[in-house]
């Protein structure tokens, strides 16, 4: 089984979700590199990490469930994992920060 | 039409490569610890999405695996390195 297998209704989404997701990412991390001040920072990477990270993931469930002909759902996993902690980071990362500024 | 996903998957990894390059600019330049650590953060979701289309491509689940181990090892290493930042300490007694 390769990629040639997967039929077109699933190719079609799965390329869009791709693409998006992609260009999301990227968008995130140019915030990361251009952005003036860290408080400014914080807030291009979560871009990536919450809707990059959502698309990505939609499009290989789309196409390993295409591929196997049944619903395969094991990047839900990933996805509710990078959900539940990329708030608890940036939280920590932030107090951290504020902490260390008024030191 | 596998042409169309082969070349999505060409264009998402450019696209994660380009980001995983200013993540590690702002890893070794960033003026503070702070920023260094939100930069590794970054590296490590950029690096597990790039397994991720790898994984598309190779329609198997090994990258499925690893995908997971790494997002589990960045939220460790985040979390202690900002507790770190916080307390100068990462487990407390």
């Amino acid at each position: 089984m390769t990629v040639t297998d997967v039929p077109w209704w699933a190719v079609v989404p799965a390329a869009l979700l791709l693409v998006t997701g992609g260009l999301l990412t990227l968008t995130g991390s140019l915030g990361l590199l251009r952005l003036p001040d860290f408080y400014a920072r914080m807030h291009g990477p979560a871009m990536g990490t919450t809707l990059g990270t959502g698309c990505v993931l939609l499009a290989s469930m789309l196409v390993s469930s295409a591929l196997a002909g049944r619903p395969l759902l094991h990047e839900l996993l990933i996805t509710l994992f990078i959900v539940l902690t990329s708030p608890m980071t940036a939280m920590l990362l932030v107090r951290a920060a504020v902490y260390r500024d008024r030191a | 039409m596998n042409a169309l996903l082969d070349g999505s998957i060409w264009f998402a990894q450019l696209c994660f490569v380009l980001a995983m390059a200013c993540a590690a600019y702002r890893l070794v330049r960033g003026p503070k610890a702070q920023d260094r650590v939100l930069a590794l953060d970054t590296f490590y979701i950029n690096g597990m999405l790039t397994l991720l289309t790898l994984g598309i491509r190779s329609t198997t689940t090994v990258y499925f695996d690893m995908a997971l181990l790494i997002a589990l090892f960045g939220f460790v290493a985040s979390i202690a390195l900002a507790k770190f930042l916080l307390r100068g300490e990462v487990i407390e007694p």
